[in-house]
């Protein structure tokens, strides 16, 4: 009883805190961009960021010492209820939050963390990950991007790919050989600073007409050693550790339609676009393929709040692994739906001849064909649970 | 799964232990060699009510101890992955659940007593055609001097060739296929009037279609509301069909495992099987379906444990998932063991069996995506 009046005490501070702070006019609005992530915000959305970020609930459960919000799992869960119950959307976010903060607060040490975290938590700086290459997808380790020991700083030299707001990136985490002769054992991991000499980016236009990823090209780029985290060449595993709380921020997120702009609410659609028959909707097929889909939605929403409860406990799990898979698998078929509900306005790709929603609900479907590649591909998820989850050997 | 409480985690290591030691498929396979009648053995079933479970529900004051359907979720899957063979489901969970829900002191003093001790089996006998349809009832109950007369007939009643009385939806106004009108009845099996016809089905469990042919009732049979019954016939349904999920997923997290074992121990072309991608990949998607099945059913078990309104939805969707991950898991079950899994002497067809028996038990995934997306005005 003791433990929950306590919530109820801090539900009652953090409704006084978003009373005070959270601008009104903000209610239900999706942040334009991301700070963290390329969004240059203002007026409004400036200052609730800036807020936000004092307050240090953009990141509500990391420690206090770092400008975090120090909160338990639990309180956190009743901010984040209270926040959705007053419509109250924190515009920081992006890799730092994501990855690179829960990674750095695993490994880093007391300096390194002085040093990234309170940046992130403010969404001051924006991060990039650089992990994929040409030669380097699914077989990340085989990445050769070279990061040369010259004594007292790296000199490195050639590229990462698919790297995600690169263009608008401060500063790049990532994964870079050191040592040629040893493929998993000689990778480290480091960061670097974009503006740095020698880097250049090169963005990349996808199907959908967009350009979210680029190349990122290195030249003789210097890298001081206070750069490197963990161990020369030991950081493969931070690299793995990464992954497993991008994995689990995907579960952390899940039920939010916003992970890649789900363009609108699907019943919406199917009544604006295919129509009712009495109660129910008039295609028949559809109503039970909506249901289906919507199902499905349930279940991984519910599976992702119980693995982060579970984590909370005990630490991110291979298991997550599944919850990309039906991440990807989820968004790639809701986004079908809505193409096949819009019928031929579901083919439109700009100008008057069509609304900018559908338009957009186009371009988000082109875009989430990458929600099964990106983070790790379907096969290679399905991979690491048959192998790190069910012990299955050969994987 | 979800953090278990200090008394949970006590009842689960209890029932695994016990349904491993005592009621193994082993058991399972003995009561349909012996096509016993019944659908299960007295031995079982005395010893499933000396360790309470029968109670599970039950107030302390009538016997039982009074917990909740999370717990009792916890003690079905267990007994699910062994195939155990007992009223406890139809019983203790949904006969228990309709007098607690049914607001009728007098028949809850004396039928929950009995329940909880084993000594007596309540069940529900709901429908009427091939498919779950609850608004569908169609069996009469008319006024008759002080009480009521029913007249129709009930099929694939749970433990229906055994049970002492039965928790029936009759219409007492209204059509079939509207959802006012009903009223349930407890009526005693041995009430006159009533006909019992016991199937044999594919799983070898207890089931029986119901005749009633002027059945003569009193007033102070009826639980909760006449023509009113609806309500608590869904909330009565909710119930079991979250606790025979839990079930279901005992049973097919059982042939998860076994099918997993074998893809490690099978070897062909100098390699265990599992290593084959086309295996690993499967078995890592029903892993998914698993852990997705599971999220779903304890969070519906916990909503009725909370009375949160959202139970409803929560019930469709435990049941749905539980049924999709058991009929494609049993279906796995049986392609992955190859052809010893086709073999009457392996137990995947004890698990293919069971599986499609409780798929249609209390409405089958088609019911509960219709009704789960009739929440979402489509």
């Amino acid at each position: 009883m003791a433990a929950a009046d306590d919530l109820n005490v801090f539900r009652e501070e953090a409704r006084q805190w978003l009373n005070d702070n959270f601008p009104s006019s903000l209610a239900n609005q999706r942040p334009p961009g991301i700070a963290g992530f390329g969004a240059k915000l203002s007026g409004d959305w400036k200052a609730w960021q800036e807020r936000l970020g004092e307050k240090g609930w953009s990141t509500p459960t990391w420690p206090a010492e770092y400008g975090g919000g120090g909160l338990t799992p639990e309180q956190a869960g009743v901010l984040a209820k209270t926040m959705r119950e007053i419509g109250a959307i924190s515009p920081i976010g992006g890799f730092g939050t994501m990855m690179w903060g829960p990674t750095l607060l695993d490994v880093g040490t007391e300096e390194q963390k002085q040093r990234y975290l309170p940046d992130i938590i403010r969404g001051n700086l924006h991060w990039c990950q650089g992990y994929s290459e040409p030669g380097a997808g699914s077989d990340l380790a085989n990445l050769q991007s070279f990061a040369e020991d010259k004594g007292d700083h790296f000199l490195l030299n050639g590229s990462k790919v698919w790297t995600s707001g690169a263009l608008e990136a401060d500063w790049m985490y990532g994964v870079f050989r050191t040592d040629k002769s040893n493929k998993y054992q000689g990778i480290s991991f480091l960061t670097l600073d974009m503006k740095s000499a020698g880097v250049e980016v090169k963005p990349i236009v996808l199907i959908s007409g967009q350009s979210p990823f680029n190349e990122v090209f290195f030249t003789d780029v210097v890298v001081p050693k206070e750069n490197l985290i963990g161990e020369k060449n030991l950081g493969w595993d931070i690299g793995k550790r990464l992954l497993l709380h991008e994995r689990q921020s995907i579960a952390g997120s899940s039920g939010d339609d916003d992970v890649v702009g789900g363009s609108y609410d699907i019943e919406q659609v199917a009544k604006d676009y295919i129509g009712m028959d009495g109660d129910k909707l008039a295609d028949g097929a559809m109503r039970e393929r909506i249901a289906e889909q919507k199902m499905f939605a349930h279940a991984y929403a519910l599976t992702g709040r119980r693995f982060s409860d579970e984590a909370a406990v005990s630490g991110p799990s291979a298991a997550v692994g599944i919850l990309k898979v039906a991440w990807a698998k989820d968004n790639q078929n809701r986004e079908e739906m809505l193409i096949e509900m819009l019928g031929n306005r579901g083919l439109g790709w700009e100008g008057d001849g069509f609304k900018e929603s559908e338009i957009k609900t186009v371009r988000t479907w082109l875009r989430s064909k990458a929600n099964s590649i990106e983070g790790g591909t379907t096969e290679i998820n399905l991979n690491l649970v048959a192998k790190r989850v069910l012990g299955l050997k050969g994987y | 799964m979800a953090v278990l409480t200090e008394e949970q985690s006590m009842l689960k290591d209890q029932a695994h232990a016990w349904a491993r030691d005592e009621s193994p498929v082993t058991s399972f396979r003995q009561l349909r060699n012996s096509a016993a009648e019944k659908g299960y053995e007295d031995n079982t079933w005395a010893q499933v009510a000396t360790m309470g479970w029968t109670g599970i529900l039950i107030p302390e004051a009538l016997g039982g101890s009074g917990m909740d359907y999370a717990t009792f979720g916890v003690v079905l899957e267990e007994t699910g992955r062994q195939l155990v063979a007992s009223p406890l489901l139809a019983s203790g969970l949904v006969g228990a659940s309709a007098l607690l829900l049914g607001n009728n002191e007098a028949l809850s003093q004396q039928w929950l007593p009995r329940i909880a001790d084993g000594s007596a089996i309540v069940t529900l006998a709901v429908d009427e055609g091939p498919h779950h349809a609850p608004d569908q009832v169609a069996v009469t109950a008319t006024r008759s001097g002080e009480g009521f007369k029913l007249d129709g007939s009930k099929v694939f009643v749970l433990e229906g060739g055994s049970a002492d009385a039965f928790v029936v939806a009759a219409r007492t106004s209204g059509t079939a296929g509207e959802q006012a009108g009903i009223t349930l009845f407890l009526v005693p099996s041995d009430t006159a009037g009533i006909s019992v016809s016991t199937l044999k089905t594919a799983d070898s469990r207890g089931y029986a279609d119901l005749g009633f042919n002027g059945v003569e009732i009193g007033a102070d049979a009826v639980l909760g509301e006449v023509d009113g019954g609806f309500t608590l016939l869904d909330a009565l349904l909710d119930r079991a069909r979250a606790g025979l999920a839990a079930e279901m997923l005992g049973t097919a997290c059982e042939a998860f495992d076994r099918t997993l074992e074998y893809l490690k121990t099978r070897e062909q072309f100098g390699q265990v099987i599992g290593s084959f991608q086309s295996l690993g990949h499967r078995a890592a998607t029903l892993f998914m379906d698993m852990e997705f099945a599971r999220s779903c059913i304890e969070a519906a078990l916990r909503a009725i444990d909370a009375e949160d309104p959202e139970a409803p939805i929560l019930c469709s969707l435990a049941k749905c998932k539980a049924g999709e991950f058991l009929h494609d898991m049993s279906n796995d079950m049986i392609q992955m063991h190859g052809g010893i899994g086709m073999t009457d002497e392996f137990d995947a067809g004890f698990y293919l069996k069971r599986a499609r028996a409780t798929e249609a038990t209390f409405g089958g995934q088609s019911f509960h995506r219709r009704r789960y997306i009739s929440h979402f005005g489509i």
